[in-house]
């Protein structure tokens, strides 16, 4: 088992024509069962076109239709990277992966206004995505640093993300799913979401929690955690050195009116029975030490 | 990004948000000329910095005489201003803000946010204006009122009303406040902003509702929908470090160690900053060069964190993902010939042909020293920085 994505989920790419959206169609393509969970894609001028064999539809409505597809994912412009979540929540899609980064606050509020109510589940967006390892790959993560094992990883950074999983690696713990929710301060999945579906999978015996500063999903979550999970949790929060007041690359990452901090995250996550490392070259040795 | 006050209330006016009359001034004469034309007897000359706390620092003053206005403002013009927020540096102040004077019966306090757990616009007031607000978020929260407005609706009449009452809005001041506060919302949302601070908003002896100040910011992410914003824009404002590197598209934050972290992805920058503080070390910046780290990128990078003062040493953190090793090690090695760099230099490389990028750094002869982890890296490059 795995939690949102598996070999069987089939998968429209919004913005397939752009030069991001071919790239890592491309990559994700080649990776694992790529070859047949890659169905359509999306451009309204282009229907009837196809990208290296992969039909392209004028809608995601037409691509649903025609492949029955369940997911997409979304490399569109910030400008209109909203609008084209809103398409695919329209479409009645199980799960949507947004990639763009740099989407106005404003237009996110208005998105998430609209999905209240449906049952489609959004991943970020500004985040790298989903891969469950030897099945499928969704989003800009390198493959290859991947494998499959009992460890859930979810983080709201890229980088550090792959990071994680590399120790992970090196320590030869695989991986059930690694989801990224993104750096967005208005976005879909949080922390305590993906916990959830751990708590609930199989295949997943620990989680890897990866924050950082701004906003208060960690404390929420750990506190989750406390009642709830009954599988071990470690953690790392990026930002014990960041400066108030700063927003550090991500539009979410910041501490505002004193709130956010990583020192009041990682305080709240020990409480909650999490086990914590400030030293992010220790999250694969972290989660070995809870391992059964 | 963020502006002054004085374009704060400009922006405000524009939507209906009632505030003082008033004038910017670049020098001490407009400042005068500024006091003439508002006429009356009582002026506030206000310190145009991109910080709160001014009024403590000494860059508020009432002026009961044109005299008075011309000696504020030459006192004013050119000093250092220190507040809880500019650091113990202070900044420079090179504008001002010449406004009639106010009839102040009670101070209150107004302001919007993006709440990320409501993912809603929330509407703040307190009765406690003109204090900062997070001591009176800290000591007395059951003073913050809230109201988070549904994005299709807008802010309800009720809503607007019950703020009025909760924080003592009188009866006779009621309409005025519900169309004050659905002016804000409306100005918050047309122009994308991510803050909204009205501090104080006062309440005046012939029962009016007045913003004594405007804090606004916006949401980086919609400029590119906001030009007239983006014109408001004061460089003098903003480090010089970052204004330089946001040129160069690299997300940079002058920070006070002396350690120069290079790497790519937010998450991660951050992470080596902590590990660097981790091992002893204190870093000197925060820089996430992004998914595309090209020679020029990466000679501006470097050239930037070279003008930090007392720079002792620079750590390279990379996990290429969609970036190669081999590419960002070519880069290195062409941006480290090309700025002669003179302090020691740790790279850490991991991901896609790590392999290739760790041979084209050694073939380089350059003085690099290689690490094999994270730990590695911060464990050296704090060695590096010590000698």
């Amino acid at each position: 088992m795995s939690i949102l994505i598996n070999k069987n989920s089939r998968v429209i790419t919004q913005g397939i024509t752009g030069k991001t959206g071919q790239f890592h169609t491309r990559m994700s393509r080649e990776y694992a069962n790529g070859r047949n969970c890659y169905v359509a894609g999306v451009n309204p001028k282009k229907a009837g076109e196809n990208f290296e064999g992969i039909p392209i539809f004028g809608s995601v409505k037409d691509a649903k239709a025609q492949t029955g597809a369940t997911v997409s994912v979304i490399y569109v412009p910030p400008p209109f990277a909203a609008a084209a979540i809103d398409e695919a929540v329209d479409a009645g899609l199980e799960l949507v992966i947004c990639i763009t980064e740099g989407i106005p606050v404003r237009d996110m509020i208005m998105t998430r206004h609209r999905m209240a109510g449906k049952k489609t589940i959004l991943v970020g967006p500004n985040c790298p995505g989903v891969i469950t390892p030897d099945e499928l790959k969704i989003g800009i993560m390198p493959g290859h640093i991947h494998k499959k094992g009992p460890v859930g990883v979810v983080s709201r950074s890229g980088t550090l993300t792959y990071e994680a999983v590399g120790q992970l690696r090196e320590l030869g713990l695989g991986q059930s799913t690694c989801v990224g929710i993104g750096g967005d301060p208005v976005n879909g999945l949080k922390h305590i979401d993906v916990l959830r579906m751990f708590n609930d999978d199989p295949q997943t015996e620990a989680v890897v929690m990866v924050g950082e500063i701004g906003g208060s999903d960690e404390e929420t979550a750990a506190r989750w955690v406390k009642s709830h999970m009954r599988k071990p949790v470690v953690g790392f929060i990026a930002g014990v050195t960041a400066p108030p007041g700063k927003r550090m690359g991500h539009a979410g990452a910041i501490i505002s009116g004193g709130k956010g901090t990583a020192q009041e995250k990682l305080a709240v996550m020990e409480e909650c029975g999490i086990r914590t490392t400030r030293n992010p070259a220790e999250m694969g040795k972290t989660l070995k030490s809870v391992l059964k | 990004m963020k502006i002054h006050e004085y374009q704060g209330k400009e922006i405000f006016r524009k939507y209906g948000v009632p505030t003082p009359r008033g004038y910017p001034a670049f020098s001490v004469d407009e400042a005068v000329e500024a006091a003439r034309k508002l006429g009356g007897s009582v002026w506030v000359v206000k310190a145009q910095i991109h910080a709160g706390g001014r009024g403590k620092g000494g860059g508020v003053k009432v002026a009961r005489s044109l005299d008075e206005v011309k000696n504020f403002s030459s006192k004013i013009l050119g000093m250092q201003l220190k507040t809880h927020q500019t650091g113990p540096e202070g900044q420079k102040v090179r504008r001002l803000l010449v406004e009639e004077g106010a009839d102040i019966k009670k101070e209150l306090y107004v302001g919007m946010v993006v709440d990320r757990g409501t993912q809603r616009v929330v509407l703040m007031a307190s009765s406690e204006g003109g204090m900062d607000i997070e001591e009176v978020a800290a000591r007395t929260p059951e003073k913050i009122h809230k109201a988070a407005i549904d994005p299709v609706q807008g802010l309800s009449d009720a809503d607007a009303d019950e703020i009025s009452v909760s924080i003592g809005i009188p009866q006779a001041a009621r309409a005025q406040g519900r169309t004050l506060f659905k002016a804000l919302y409306k100005c918050f949302i047309d122009t994308d902003a991510s803050l909204a601070e009205i501090n104080p908003l006062i309440y005046t002896g012939d029962n009016r509702v007045i913003a004594l100040d405007a804090k606004l910011n916006f949401d980086d992410n919609a400029l590119f929908r906001h030009p007239e914003i983006v014109e408001m824009r004061d460089l003098d404002e903003e480090n010089p470090a970052e204004v330089e590197a946001s040129k160069h598209d690299l997300n940079y934050i002058q920070l006070d160690g002396d350690i120069g972290c290079l790497v790519n992805g937010a998450g991660l920058a951050m992470a080596t900053m902590d590990i660097i503080k981790v091992y002893g070390g204190s870093p000197a910046n925060f820089l996430d060069v992004g998914g595309g780290a090209t020679t020029d990128k990466v000679t501006e990078a470097f050239k930037i964190m070279l003008r930090t003062p007392g720079l002792k040493a620079i750590l390279v953190n990379i996990f290429g993902g969609i970036m190669r090793c081999d590419v960002i090690a070519e880069a290195l090695v062409a941006a480290s010939k090309a700025v002669s760099l003179k302090v020691p230099l740790v790279v850490r490389l991991e991901g896609t042909n790590v392999e290739q990028g760790k041979k084209i750094l050694a073939d380089s002869k350059l003085p690099i020293i290689s690490a094999v982890n994270m730990a590695d890296a911060a464990k050296k490059v704090v060695e590096a920085a010590r000698k």
